[in-house]
């Protein structure tokens, strides 16, 4: 929770909230976090919780699939992937569930927004107007259990799974349609439904507001955010879907750039972090060698050199010091990763806390599976997610 | 008359000799090489995944999915992806697929393309008959028994107790049918496997409803909606004639799952069945049912029906295993017959389930540089059952699938199939312009 905290405070001071709250009572809106694992909501606006009932407490900290359910079209959801991975704007007409289990149609408009210095993706606006009621057929009420959408996301919370974003378990959508009765079915049945020009409207206006309020305020903290991405991604920048995927990964990690002068770090995982007791500003952008300290031993070091010099992958036991200056053996595989282009794009080095301290064992170590699943999860990451170039969208 | 085509085969094991039926040369007794044969399978232990099986989804079912981070094993990425990299480590591939380009055509669909010119070297092109889509298991070819256990990744089954279980080091007991999760050393990407449901029954490359159900049970195990897992039946590109799945993980939606849909007909188990539109193959989409063995059972008695009628299918699992993508095509006959475009011939591209999905192998480099959206559609069309045929063949899926599940009202609106009389289907022949089945 601190970090969602954090999260919106870094960029427009607690002020902004003040000002967001105005703007919350009209408005449905949340702000979700791609840096932070899950890409979680990190703000919700009264409106909106008014909406679906739920209270802020629950829906801070979740993803916004939460939301979605068994009547929620698919290819709307996959467009809005889409749209998070590309770094776009778009907006699509979806079936949401509120807290009671009853669906509602949304206009649903998104729009990334950029840090200025860096152009980084920072966070996603997602404004969702209600559409008007038309008539749905059969009449009464929607009995859709709400406890299994709450499974839903804790299950989200806690799946490893790569890259699923935005999006309920399917699992539990086959469980959703067993609450086969009329309205559902009405849903389904139902043209997909269009936004009036007056809803399209508003939305404009609202995230027209939204942001001129998370511009202002990201002055007074200097970290300027804007609307279009106005500057290049700085060099070696990660997309924001790239993120989300590694935030999956539960374990100790870090994605090292070879390409950028003295290989600096470029990603680190929640896992690292408690490792090692740094945070992640503290890290990012050096290289890792401020690991190692007095007693670090030099054939280790030279071991990993090698591997990096000639793109091959290695295991070597080497001691490690914490921010605290308290000394670990680390057991280290190291591996390149190879984008879509097929060239190394980065090196993904994975720590395990070695508890036993002989060293004789060094040389013959082996990466542990939880290691090896680790580089894997990676590489299909890195690979899937640098094949945007020349998308399907221009 | 025989239609053949000649192609190179696929390989997909290490195991796999050069030519179909040439005679292998084998050590003996306890061979030493570690392989699935009695001689070395006594002693051997794999890793045992048993999924959940869920018969009902009930709310108590899902308890399990609270507390995932609790379970033994992530499925897709700690055990797959990581038992995939341990074997990459171990240089079980052919070629690093990793290092092979992939980019996305530029257009409304997103073809991927990828450049992979390491797949098809060192193999001649052997003859495979394409117009039998059941054929007898033949233990003289090569087939999955004859691969090396470390190309086996683990074991895959319904858990007995009805929770998940991991085993690292099960034994593997072969009177129990086991099924298998073995690599592709021919990858076309990262995590590329295949899934031998019951491997030492020696089963054809037939869909029957189990094996099918434990496809789907695998999709949704890996809980992501970019893990998919496809079919080829005989006919349409499947090269072993031993019951087998593939799938890989791609975290990019393919065209296919993009194209627009218009239902046609909801099951009794819910299963809402559609036809694809605007995509250059035709073919329908099955997708929800209150339990997966209600999509597993309308699904495979369309395949079985299909397979029944000699009528060669591809089939795509996708988003968990909620969706399922069945598309009749009759591009091998064409082309056996000499009717297909040489340009498209030289490409060597063999359209089967991930191609006619929107993710195309290239093996040429110009191929891959000239790549356009205009390009893989007419590829892909070619492959498409023309829109009378692929009527005709609707119906013989609604017959069957009517059968077994009853439809409700909106199966009226289907084609008429009055014309279609479904007795004589294994041996229509249809106008040069159509697929052409012989027998």
């Amino acid at each position: 929770m601190e970090s969602i905290k954090k999260s919106f405070d870094e960029f427009y001071s607690h002020y902004a909230r003040e000002s967001l709250e105005e703007l919350s009572e009209e408005i449905p809106f949340t702000i979700t976090d791609p840096s932070l694992s899950n890409h979680p909501i990190i703000f919700a606006s009264h409106a909106f919780l008014n909406i679906t009932g739920f209270t802020r407490d629950e829906v801070l900290g979740r993803s916004g699939s939460m939301f979605q359910g068994s009547a929620t079209c698919r290819r709307s959801v996959m467009e809005i992937r889409e749209a998070v991975r590309e770094e776009r704007e778009t907006n699509v007409v979806l079936v949401n569930y509120r807290k009671n289990g009853t669906p509602f149609w949304v206009f649903l408009t998104v729009s990334p927004v950029f840090c200025v210095k860096s152009g980084a993706v920072v966070h996603f606006v997602a404004v969702q107007v209600p559409l008007k009621l038309r008539v749905y057929g059969g009449g009464g009420s929607v009995v859709v259990n709400h406890d299994f959408m709450f499974r839903c996301c804790r299950k989200e919370v806690c799946s490893d799974s790569l890259v699923e974003l935005d999006r309920v378990s399917s699992r539990n959508q086959v469980l959703d349609l067993e609450h086969d009765d009329d309205d559902v079915t009405d849903l389904e049945s139902e043209e997909p439904r269009e936004a009036s020009d007056d809803e399209r409207r508003s939305a404009v206006t609202a995230m027209d507001n939204i942001f001129s309020v998370l511009t202002h305020y990201s002055e007074l903290t200097g970290r300027l955010v804007c609307r279009k991405r106005c500057s290049n991604p700085a060099v070696g920048l990660l997309s924001s879907s790239l993120i989300i995927s590694l935030g999956r990964i539960k374990q100790s990690f870090v994605l090292t750039n070879p390409h950028l002068p003295d290989m600096p770090i470029v990603y680190a995982s929640d896992a690292f972090m408690k490792l090692t007791g740094y945070t992640r500003d503290e890290v990012l952008g050096r290289n890792c060698r401020f690991l190692g300290g007095r007693n670090t031993d030099d054939s280790a070091l030279q071991l990993i050199r090698e591997s990096i010099k000639t793109e091959k992958l290695c295991t070597v036991r080497i001691l490690n010091y914490r921010k605290d200056k308290s000394s670990f053996w680390n057991l280290l595989h190291i591996s390149p990763v190879r984008d879509a282009t097929g060239k190394v794009a980065y090196f993904v080095g994975v720590q395990i806390e070695d508890a036993y301290k002989i060293e004789e064992y060094r040389q013959c170590w082996k990466p542990d599976m939880k290691q090896l699943s680790v580089v894997g999860a990676v590489k299909a990451a890195v690979r899937s997610l640098s094949m945007s170039a020349g998308s399907s969208k221009t | 008359m025989m239609l053949k085509i000649k192609r190179v085969p696929t390989v997909v094991s290490n195991y796999q000799k050069e030519e179909v039926g040439e005679a292998a040369p084998r050590t003996v007794g306890g061979c030493g090489r570690n392989c699935l044969k009695s001689c070395c399978i006594q002693d051997a232990k794999l890793p045992l995944y048993a999924f959940k099986k869920i018969d009902k989804v009930t709310e108590k079912d899902l308890a399990i999915h609270e507390c995932q981070e609790e379970l033994p094993m992530a499925f897709l990425d700690s055990l797959v992806l990581g038992e995939w990299e341990d074997r990459m480590q171990r240089g079980l591939f052919r070629y690093d697929v990793t290092a092979c380009e992939t980019k996305v055509i530029p257009g409304e669909c997103g073809f991927i393309a990828q450049l992979n010119e390491g797949r098809h070297l060192k193999k001649r092109p052997t003859e495979f008959r394409v117009d039998k889509v059941l054929q007898p298991f033949d233990e003289n070819k090569f087939n999955f028994t004859k691969v090396g256990q470390e190309e086996v990744l683990f074991q895959f089954e319904a858990s007995e107790d009805g929770e998940v279980q991991f085993y690292p080091n099960a034994p593997i007991d072969v009177d129990n049918y086991p099924s298998f999760v073995a690599i592709n050393v021919s990858p076309i990407e990262y995590g590329h496997v295949l899934l031998i449901p019951r491997i030492f029954e020696c089963l054809p490359q037939r869909i029957d409803h189990e094996s099918f159900l434990l496809a789907l049970h695998m999709a949704a195990e890996a809980a992501n909606p970019y893990f998919r897992l496809g079919y080829n039946s005989l006919g349409a590109f499947a090269t072993i004639n031993h019951l087998h799945f593939q799938a890989y993980y791609l975290a990019m939606p393919f065209p296919i799952e993009k194209a627009p849909t218009k239902k046609i007909a909801t099951s009794n188990g819910g299963v809402k069945v559609s036809e694809l539109l605007k995509y250059p193959v035709r073919g329908l989409v099955f997708e929800g049912g209150d339990t997966l063995e209600d999509l597993s059972k309308i699904v495979s008695d369309a395949c079985i029906s299909l397979q029944n009628n000699n009528i060669p299918y591809n089939v795509l699992i996708s988003d968990c295993g909620t969706q399922v993508f069945l598309l009749p095509q009759c591009y091998a006959e064409k082309q056996a017959l000499g009717e297909v475009d040489a340009e498209l011939l030289d490409t060597q591209v063999n359209p089967a389930v991930w191609e006619i999905s929107g993710h195309m192998v290239l093996k040429r480099k110009k191929d891959f540089d000239e790549a356009s959206e205009a390009n893989a559609w007419r590829l892909l069309a070619e492959v498409s059952l023309s829109e009378e045929r692929f009527q005709e063949v609707n119906a013989i899926i609604f017959e069957a699938i009517a059968l077994t599940e009853e439809l409700d009202d909106n199966v009226q609106c289907l084609p008429k199939d009055d014309s279609v009389d479904s007795s004589t289907y294994p041996t229509v022949v249809a106008g040069s312009q159509e697929c052409v089945v012989l027998q």
